[in-house]
């Protein structure tokens, strides 16, 4: 409980460090800010009076605290192309990421940590080298690239799947049936590669790692199954592919922009990918923060679930 | 060779033989290179009888102990000979078959109780485990035996400790539960590879006595694998001095330690601290454990032998008798 605490303790400096990046984006980049605001033709008057509407006449750190102020709120400000709340644009598309991104990660998590286990207990086998090669072209393979041969295959080639949106015309909602699932199969098989090709590869070193323990010899001197020496040997394994497969759903909550440019999968790479060229700064500065934080809380929950699975994490 | 093999058995066995070992050999196999690690032993054992294998580290003590219960990898080990414990031929059993006998008919306590505990279990998980695999009895009644078990090895608050992690305890109650898992099972025959070497001294010793008393209560033939000459003198009944993979010195434990033979356990015991030697310097044993990568076609000690002769170099020597159940492999010893 106190390890709970302490960790949770940990995230805050973490997380205040983001939201610090995320503010000065706007400044770091090439448009000055009240440039993407203002129209184009507008006047010296007008200038000054959106420098103040917009508080660009104050110092930067006050300025940071009151964005985080109403961004603790929930008010990110307003979109500088649909004039709605940025919050309401963000908030679905969190929810189409989350839903493609999780999807994603059991599909890589289940298929990698067979491979991985397999390759392991297969070391330098045939087998194992075979796993270990789909781990590296997983690695390797540019994903938005994975999803252009995706859609010219089962979408263009075979029209077995549909090539892009998220659900049949028509359709405003997400479901959870058929007609929509056939949207996310492609998507999700594009961002899973480089999951997969990670996830393998960390699974087979650590059951490798575990397989060369004295317990392990010990377990056999027992005479309980083969199957079972196997659960203890996951149960040892689990917490170090835990945290990798964690950390794969954090990079692809944030990291799918092209697939998701590509599928027009509406998530919040779509809309950061629509944010850039519009040059909305609200929307990319409320995006980037939100999918930070995100990840930070991704690693903490990972770090929970790892002391729960390792009782000799909970001492340090 | 067969022949000085028979003289072996007989020689070292007394009553009924519940471990018949007959001309164990292991190599280990890679591409690069082959390592002769146990090079034709040949040992009997019978119930409540508990010899104790002494040796220096490569010796081949450890790869023997783990060759009576196969638990060698598969993939790269060459085993040849026979091993015989309770009427299971131990090299044929089908891989079914050899876990069944595994941890129940025959049983191994480890040296590192640490990492040869698993470290995400309970102790008192990993103990029931083995009683519900071998003893057909449910979760619950298995955790009530093993109670028992750790009250027999002397675990204080036991009820408390079935649920700490191996990391959890003190070395001694950490071996202390090793014992409570290999005895879990009632074994016959208890595999103890240097169960004491990682412990305090004083633990040591309390160890050493709860073995001993457990082995008796029990009638469990041991086999007990040590670097310590005092350590195996406390323990053993009969002796056998490894070397180089093979035994060297065999015979009961009290005359060999009087009167030892092979001038390598000559060696080993004047290098070991004992009673009224204050003053004297201790003599270490020249040179080092050959390399076993090339099988030796001579005496492996002579190298490091100081009564070494010509004839030493001719050939493997034989066994010879020296006494009532006792052998040693030197051709000097004949002429002397």
């Amino acid at each position: 409980m106190t390890y709970f605490l302490r960790r949770l303790l940990y995230a805050v400096p973490i997380a205040l460090g983001v939201t610090i990046i995320c503010f000065s984006l706007i400044y770091l980049g090439p448009v000055e800010p009240l440039d993407a605001v203002a129209p184009d033709d507008a006047s010296p008057e007008e200038l000054a009076r959106l420098k103040v509407e917009y508080g660009f006449d104050k110092p930067l750190p006050v300025q940071y605290l009151i964005w985080l102020g109403r961004a603790a709120g929930g008010d990110f400000g307003v979109s500088l192309f649909t004039r709605r709340p940025v919050i309401e644009e963000l908030l679905p598309a969190i929810s189409n990421t989350m839903m493609l991104a999780m999807s994603a990660t059991g599909l890589a998590f289940s298929i990698a940590f067979a491979l991985g286990i397999l390759a392991a207990y297969n070391n330098g086998r045939i087998l194992d080298r075979l796993f270990t090669g789909v781990a590296v072209v997983g690695v390797s393979i540019p994903n938005y690239w994975l999803s252009i041969v995706l859609i010219m295959i089962f979408a263009v080639e075979l029209n077995m799947l549909p090539a892009m949106g998220m659900g049949p015309t028509g359709s405003r909602d997400w479901a959870w049936d058929v007609a929509h699932l056939r949207h996310m199969i492609l998507p999700a098989i594009a961002i899973s590669a480089i999951p997969v090709g990670i996830i393998t590869r960390t699974t087979r070193a650590c059951i490798l790692e575990m397989l060369s323990q004295e317990f392990v010899s010990a377990l056999h001197a027992k005479g309980i199954s083969r199957a079972r020496v196997l659960v203890h040997v996951v149960r040892n394994a689990a917490p170090t592919v835990l945290a990798a497969t964690g950390i794969q759903f954090g990079h692809l909550l944030g990291g799918s922009i092209l697939v998701e440019t590509v599928f027009s999968w509406t998530g919040t790479g779509y809309l950061l990918n629509e944010a850039i060229f519009k040059r909305d700064l609200p929307i990319l500065q409320a995006t980037i923060a939100v999918l930070a934080l995100f990840f930070v809380a991704i690693n903490l929950v990972v770090d929970l679930v790892q002391t729960w699975l390792d009782p000799r994490i909970r001492r340090t | 060779m067969s022949s000085s093999f028979a003289v072996a058995t007989s020689a070292i066995s007394t009553g009924d033989r519940l471990v018949e070992v007959n001309d164990l050999t292991v190599r280990f196999v890679s591409k690069d290179t082959t390592i002769h690690a146990v090079n034709g032993v040949s040992f009997t054992l019978a119930a409540g009888e508990v010899l104790g294998i002494l040796g220096e580290s490569g010796s081949g003590k450890t790869v023997t102990l783990r060759a009576l219960m196969r638990l060698l990898p598969e993939g790269r080990t060459q085993i040849g000979g026979t091993v015989r414990v309770a009427g299971h031929d131990v090299l044929g059993l089908s891989p079914g078959a050899l876990s069944r006998v595994r941890g129940s008919t025959i049983a191994m306590i480890f040296q590192e109780p640490m990492t040869a505990l698993d470290p995400v279990y309970t102790v008192g998980y990993q103990i029931a485990e083995t009683v519900v695999r071998h003893e057909n009895v449910s979760w619950a009644e298995a955790r009530r035996r093993t109670l028992d078990l750790f009250e027999k090895v002397q675990i204080p608050s036991a009820q408390r400790r079935l649920d700490a992690y191996p990391h959890e305890l003190s070395g001694g109650l950490r071996q202390r539960a090793m014992i409570a898992l290999a005895l879990s099972c009632r074994p016959s025959v208890l595999l103890a590879d240097e169960p004491t070497t990682a412990l305090d001294a004083t633990v040591q010793i309390q160890i050493l006595l709860l073995l001993r008393s457990l082995q008796k209560e029990l009638g469990m033939g041991v086999v007990f694998v040590t670097h310590d000459v005092g350590v195996a003198g406390e323990i053993a009944d009969k002796l056998a001095i490894m070397y180089a993979g093979r035994f060297i010195e065999t015979g009961p434990v009290t005359p060999i330690m009087r009167a030892p033979r092979h001038p390598y356990t000559e060696g080993l015991l004047a290098s070991t601290v004992h009673g009224a030697m204050r003053g004297q310097r201790l003599k270490a044993i020249q040179g080092s454990p050959p390399n076993l990568e090339i099988l030796p076609a001579a005496c492996s000690f002579a190298p490091r032998c100081p009564r070494v002769a010509d004839i030493c170099l001719a050939g493997v020597p034989p066994e010879v008798p020296t006494g009532p159940d006792r052998m040693a492999r030197c051709v000097r010893i004949t002429q002397n």
